[in-house]
């Protein structure tokens, strides 16, 4: 008991702490459909806000689409080129090896800003300036320092007779790879798609570099330049709105998973 | 001789199997890392429009223009405070958090999901937030408060910004830390008649250091590279005072200048100056760890 009551303050000052933590979402949530001077939702509460955001200029679904086509493209490229190279890094001794796995994880090291200069120009060359499937790959490059990483540790924990037995039986190597051990590494799988489908949705400089055609831009750029439109006039609603569409797959994701991925932390540390 | 010969066969043929599988990598990464590192790195001594591509050599001109740039020092110095400020904040903060939430309850569960829900947000969603939030017009808090109108103003806001949106996660980093603790230690020092106080500053901070150089290293590279924030945020103002130093890239690179040799210049000096930030940081934190 007197445990209980010692602990009271730190249990108010955590409660206080975490409605701060949560107050900005609140407050975005319900501004967004509520009454609000400057904005469409002057009298009332309703979704006046969202019918403006709906309408700007090419439209919110064209957003919605764009973000989504680059978000899946990047899931899919980055799933592709970490499993067949998590695979050949893990399993396979060759020529380079290292020297390839050391160049991938280098990606980290340099920054954003010094990597979109050239590849500016290099699109162009290459013919996929302003096009959604460049920007995915540029992406997914992004990606592959931690889904290279993660997958290759994801199929060496695969337990050794597991593999063997499945070479033995006669399978191919990509055999293997598709009955064996894609199976047994899921859970690698799915955190490596997830991770880069929140950091292709949420990405902004990317776009913002690569993107010039203002029908082709993702929805956090199609949001950040909905400001100021009218004479400078910024219409404090309609962000508030795409604020709203811009979290809530990005909450709704995080609270499905974060069991798994809270967990998935914590139980490496009490294993390391 | 024949078993051999058979057997480097065969080693051979998965070699080049290996090289199969690895060669998506490959190519991602000869084509969008080492290509455009090549190129930036030509760009840097040419001189290198946004619309006029390639005109020649200008060697030492794209890093003298770049350093000389008026706005050049002021970033270095305002990206160095920020740097400096955000990871103070944000790494204290984060250690009080993890502290508060240790244990593990319903009620701790609530908390560390309600910290943590920030970090779920884009960096541009969450500055859009903070840009309403801080706006005169729609502004939830009374009076009228200046979060972006000073220089000072602008940098907190945006340090209450970047705080609300990591603590979550370097709170659970060092979640992690804290429970790769053994409870027999915590054990020990209570029977040697440690306070709490002493327990934190003697066992629980010298075992938590590999998980606060972790954070410390990811704390320090994010914000010597911020960008989002202040472009959606402040935009650099009042008055330039809260531009940094990969804002300055961009601008030269895209408005007004239009120079993308300089800006490719300016872009290697970044990259040098965090190699040796960086290489500093891992020298320094892992000699305390011994």
């Amino acid at each position: 008991m007197s445990r209980l009551l010692m602990r009271t303050p730190q249990h108010v000052l955590a409660g206080g702490l975490a409605l701060i933590f949560l107050f900005p979402l609140v407050w975005a949530s319900l501004a967004s459909v509520s009454p609000q001077a400057g904005t469409q939702q002057t009298d009332g509460w309703g979704f006046a806000n969202y019918a403006t955001l709906a309408h700007y200029q090419a439209g919110i679904w064209r957003y919605l689409f764009n973000s989504l086509a680059i978000s899946l493209m990047t899931v899919l490229f980055t799933l592709l080129a970490s499993v067949t190279g998590g695979y050949a890094f893990a399993m396979f001794r060759f020529p380079g090896r290292n020297a390839l796995f050391l160049l991938t994880l280098a990606i980290l090291m340099v920054p954003y800003a010094t990597l979109l200069i050239p590849l500016y120009v290099l699109l162009n060359s290459l013919g996929l300036q302003n096009s959604l499937i460049g920007l995915a790959l540029v992406l997914s490059m992004f990606q592959l320092p931690f889904a290279t990483f993660m997958m290759r540790i994801s199929f060496e924990a695969v337990p050794g007779e597991l593999r063997e037995a499945a070479l033995i039986d006669g399978c191919g190597s990509f055999r293997a790879l598709q009955r064996v051990l894609i199976p047994a590494a899921k859970p690698g799988l799915i955190t490596v798609g997830l991770f880069a489908f929140l950091a292709a949705w949420n990405d902004f400089i990317t776009p913002l570099v690569l993107i010039s055609d203002s029908d082709k831009v993702p929805l956090p750029l199609a949001v950040a330049n909905l400001r100021g439109q009218v004479m400078g006039i910024v219409d404090y609603g309609a962000t508030e709105a795409g604020v709203v569409v811009l979290a809530l797959p990005c909450i709704v994701l995080f609270l499905a998973l974060q069991r798994h991925y809270v967990r998935g932390f914590m139980s490496g540390a009490l294993k390391g | 001789m024949a078993p051999t010969r058979i057997r480097s066969a065969s080693r051979s043929r998965r070699a080049w199997t290996g090289w199969a599988y690895a060669a998506p990598t490959a190519l991602f990464v000869v084509v969008f890392f080492v290509l455009p590192i090549v190129l930036v790195g030509r760009m840097s001594v040419s001189d290198w429009g946004l619309f006029a591509g390639n005109r020649g050599w200008n060697a030492p001109e794209n890093f003298t223009e770049a350093v000389g740039d008026r706005l050049f020092w002021p970033a270095v110095w305002f990206t160095v405070k920020y740097t400096v400020v955000t990871t103070v904040i944000l790494l204290g903060l984060a250690l009080g958090l993890a502290l508060l939430v240790q244990e593990s309850s319903r009620w701790t569960g609530i908390l560390r999901t309600s910290f943590l829900v920030p970090s779920a947000l884009g960096l541009a969603s969450a500055s859009l937030l903070f840009y309403a939030l801080y706006s005169p017009q729609a502004s939830p808090f009374p009076g009228q408060i200046s979060f972006l109108g000073t220089p000072s103003s602008a940098l907190w806001s945006t340090v209450a910004l970047i705080v609300w949106r990591f603590a979550g996660f370097y709170m659970l980093l060092l979640l992690v830390g804290l429970q790769s603790i053994p409870g027999d230690v915590y054990e020990a020092a209570r029977l040697d008649g440690a306070g709490r106080w002493q327990t934190f500053r003697h066992v629980t901070l010298p075992l938590l250091r590999p998980s606060l150089a972790l954070c410390t290293i990811l704390c320090v590279t994010g914000s010597l590279l911020a960008f989002d924030q202040f472009y959606i945020l402040t935009k650099g103002g009042p008055d330039n005072s809260t531009v940094t130093i990969v804002q300055l890239v961009y601008n030269m690179a895209f408005q007004g200048q239009n120079d993308l040799g300089r800006a490719a210049a300016l872009s290697i000096v970044v990259l040098a100056a965090l190699l040796v930030v960086n290489l500093l940081q891992f020298r320094t934190l892992r000699g305390k760890e011994r």
